[in-house]
C-alpha cells in the first residue's frame, strides 16, 4: 500500500489539484451567499447546471465561437443567479431564515424539473475544447493541459475576487451587509443591491467552474449539478462557511484527499462521494466552524 | 426660520399595541433636542420612524436634506440607505459597531457613500487619488474625536466610552447635517457623561449640526437641550425648553411617579 513512485504521487496530485480547483469555483458562491445572507443556497447547483445547457447550447446547438459563447454563458448565468434572488429570496428579507431555506430547496427542484422539460432528461455530451484535453509532459508527469489553466485561472479569479472585496466601494460595502443589514443601510449602503452583486459574482464563478467541469466529465443532464453541488457545500463548510479563502483551501483538501484515497484504496473507489462525508463529520467534530471559520460571540 | 426636520401625526402600531401616537416634532437648524421618557414610551420606536427603519402606520416625515435653509422633502417610506444619503446619521442604544473590524475600518465603512468610483473606476485608478482622499479624511476624523491613538485596534476591545465615541464618530463620517444619538450616555458613569456632554456639544460646533437624542440622565439633557419633548405611553405629554420641563406637572408624574427618590 505504501510503494509507489514520485511521479505517481505528483501525477495524483496534479489530479487532485484540478478537482480542488473546480470545487473552489462553485464552492466560493456558496460561502458568499451564506456569508451575508446566512443562506446556504440550495439553488446553486442548478445555476451550475444551468450554466452548463448554457454552453452546451451556445456551443453544440448554435455553433458560436468559444469566446462569444463563454462569455455568455456568464452573463446568463449571473443574471440567472440574480434573477433567482429577487425572485425568491428578496421577498423573504424579513422572514424567519427557515423560510428562505425551504424557498432555496423550492428554486433547486424548480430549476431541475424545468431542466428536465425544456431539455430533457437524455444526456449530453458537453463540447470539448481541444487544446485542453490534450496531455503534456511535465518530467515524469503525464496531465492534461487543463491540470494547468484550471489552477491558473482559478487564482486569477480568486485574487479578482479579493480585490473586489477588499478594495472596492461594493466590496466594503459587502462586509459590512454581512455584519448587520440594518447598520449597513444605515450607513447610506444599499443592502438589496449590494446582494444583488454577491449573487451576480457567486454565480459568475459558477459559470467558469461549469464550463472547466464539463471538459473534466462531459456527460451532462439535469441532475449533474447535484453531486458537484454537495461536494463544494462540503468543501465550503471545511473551509469555514462564511470565509472565502476558507471555502478555497476546503476545495482543495477536499479535491486532492479524494483522488488520493481511490488512488491508494482503489478498492474502495465507488465510497468516493461517502468519503467526502466523513472528512467532513471528522472536521465537524474537531472545528465545528470549520478551518477558518470565525466564532461569532454576540454579546447582547 | 425654517426646520430641519419635521413629523406630521406619526403613528406606529404593532398589532394591537400603539407604540407611538400622534408624534408631532420640529427640529431647527443647530438645536439639541431631546426626547425623554420612562422605558416603552416609544422613543426608539420614533428614531426608526424618522431614520427610516420603520414605516409609519399613518403621519409623514419631512426632513430637509441640506440642513439649515434646505428644502423640506417627504421621506416617509424611504428606505434607511437613501435617507442616510441625504444626511441624517445615527447611533444606536446597544452599540451596533461592525464587530471584528477595526476602528478605523468602521470609519471607512462610515464613508463608503463618499466614494463615488464604482468598480471599473477603481480598477483603473481613477480612485486611487479619491481613495487617499476618503483615507485622509478618516484620519482626521478620528483625530478630531480623539480616537487616533486606537486607530487600529479591534472595535470591540475598547472600553464602553470610546465605542460610544467610536459609534458618533461612525455616524459622523457619513457627513451628516443631522444626528440622532439615542441614549448616548447609557451604561456611563458620571465622569464619563459629564465628558461626552462637552463632547456632543464640541461635535455639534464643528461639524454644524443639528441634534436629536433619546437619553435619560436628566443631568446631561437639562444641560445640553436647547428642548426638550417628553413621551409617555406613545403620547407627547409635554414639550418646551428644560426650565418649562422641570416644572412641568404631568412631566413629574409621569416619570417619577409620584415616587421622588427614583
Amino acid at each position: 500500500m505504501f510503494t509507489f513512485t514520485l511521479p505517481e504521487l505528483l501525477q495524483q496530485m496534479a489530479n487532485g489539484l484540478t478537482v480542488g480547483c473546480l470545487y473552489a469555483l462553485v464552492a466560493i458562491g456558496y460561502t458568499m451567499v451564506y456569508g451575508i445572507l446566512r443562506l446556504i443556497n440550495f439553488a446553486h447547483c442548478d445555476i451550475f447546471m444551468m450554466s452548463m445547457y448554457f454552453c452546451f447550447y451556445s456551443i453544440s446547438v448554435f455553433s458560436l465561437p468559444w469566446p462569444v459563447a463563454l462569455l455568455l454563458v456568464v452573463v446568463a448565468t449571473a443574471l440567472l443567479g440574480v434573477l433567482i434572488e429577487k425572485a425568491a429570496y428578496r421577498p423573504l428579507r424579513e422572514a424567519p431564515r427557515i423560510s428562505l431555506l425551504i424557498s432555496a430547496i423550492g428554486v433547486s427542484y424548480l430549476l431541475e424539473n424545468l431542466a428536465t422539460v425544456l431539455f430533457t432528461g437524455v444526456p449530453r455530451s458537453f463540447p470539448a475544447v481541444g487544446s485542453l484535453q490534450k496531455i503534456v509532459n511535465l518530467g515524469d508527469v503525464r496531465v492534461q493541459q487543463l491540470a494547468i489553466y484550471a489552477p491558473v485561472i482559478m487564482l486569477l479569479l480568486l485574487a479578482a475576487l479579493l480585490y473586489l472585496i477588499n478594495k472596492t466601494k461594493t466590496g466594503m460595502a459587502m462586509r459590512a451587509a454581512s455584519k448587520d443589514f440594518e447598520t449597513a443601510r444605515l450607513m447610506g449602503i444599499n443592502v438589496n443591491k449590494t446582494i444583488s452583486v454577491t449573487f451576480l459574482v457567486g454565480s459568475a464563478l459558477a459559470a467558469v467552474g461549469a464550463v472547466i467541469w464539463g471538459q473534466k466529465y462531459s456527460q451532462i443532464q439535469p441532475y449533474v449539478g447535484v453531486m458537484p453541488g454537495l461536494k463544494c457545500f462540503i468543501a465550503a463548510v471545511i473551509g469555514g462557511i462564511g470565509n472565502i479563502k476558507g471555502a478555497v483551501v476546503g476545495s482543495l483538501m477536499l479535491g486532492m484527499l479524494e483522488i488520493l484515497m481511490v488512488w491508494r484504496f482503489s478498492a474502495l473507489s465507488g465510497f468516493k462521494d461517502a468519503f467526502a462525508f466523513i472528512i467532513l463529520i471528522i472536521i465537524l467534530i474537531f472545528k465545528p466552524t470549520g478551518l477558518f471559520g470565525e466564532t461569532f460571540v454576540d454579546k447582547v | 426660520m425654517q426646520p430641519v426636520l419635521r413629523t406630521e401625526h406619526v403613528t406606529m402600531r404593532f398589532g394591537g399595541v400603539m407604540a407611538v401616537g400622534d408624534l408631532n416634532i420640529e427640529l431647527f437648524p443647530h438645536e439639541i433636542v431631546a426626547i425623554i421618557g420612562p422605558n416603552g414610551a416609544g422613543k426608539t420606536t420614533a428614531f426608526n420612524l424618522i431614520t427610516g427603519v420603520y414605516v409609519p402606520t399613518e403621519g409623514k416625515v419631512f426632513f430637509a436634506p441640506g440642513g439649515e435653509g434646505g428644502k423640506l422633502v417627504d421621506i416617509t417610506g424611504k428606505k434607511a440607505d437613501a435617507i442616510t444619503r441625504m444626511g441624517m446619521a445615527r447611533t444606536f442604544q446597544n452599540i451596533r459597531l461592525f464587530k471584528s473590524q477595526t476602528v478605523y475600518e468602521n470609519i471607512l465603512i462610515g464613508q463608503h457613500l463618499h466614494v463615488k468610483a464604482g468598480l471599473f473606476a477603481s480598477v483603473s485608478g481613477i480612485a486611487r487619488k479619491e481613495e487617499q482622499e476618503m483615507r485622509r479624511r478618516a484620519d482626521e476624523l478620528l483625530e478630531l474625536l480623539g480616537l487616533s491613538r486606537v486607530r487600529d485596534e479591534l472595535c470591540t476591545s475598547l472600553p464602553y466610552g470610546l465605542q460610544r465615541r467610536l459609534e458618533i464618530a461612525r455616524a459622523l463620517a457619513t457627513n451628516p447635517t443631522l444626528l440622532l444619538l439615542d441614549e448616548p450616555a447609557a451604561g456611563m458613569n458620571p465622569q464619563e457623561t459629564v465628558e461626552l456632554t462637552a463632547f456632543i456639544h464640541d461635535v455639534k460646533e464643528q461639524f454644524n449640526l443639528t441634534v436629536l437624542m433619546i437619553e435619560h440622565h436628566m443631568d446631561l439633557v437639562m444641560d445640553i437641550s436647547d428642548r426638550i419633548y417628553v413621551l409617555d405611553f406613545g403620547q407627547t405629554i409635554a414639550a418646551g425648553t428644560p426650565a418649562e420641563i422641570q416644572n412641568n406637572d404631568r412631566v413629574i408624574e409621569a416619570y417619577l411617579g409620584g415616587n421622588t427618590d427614583a
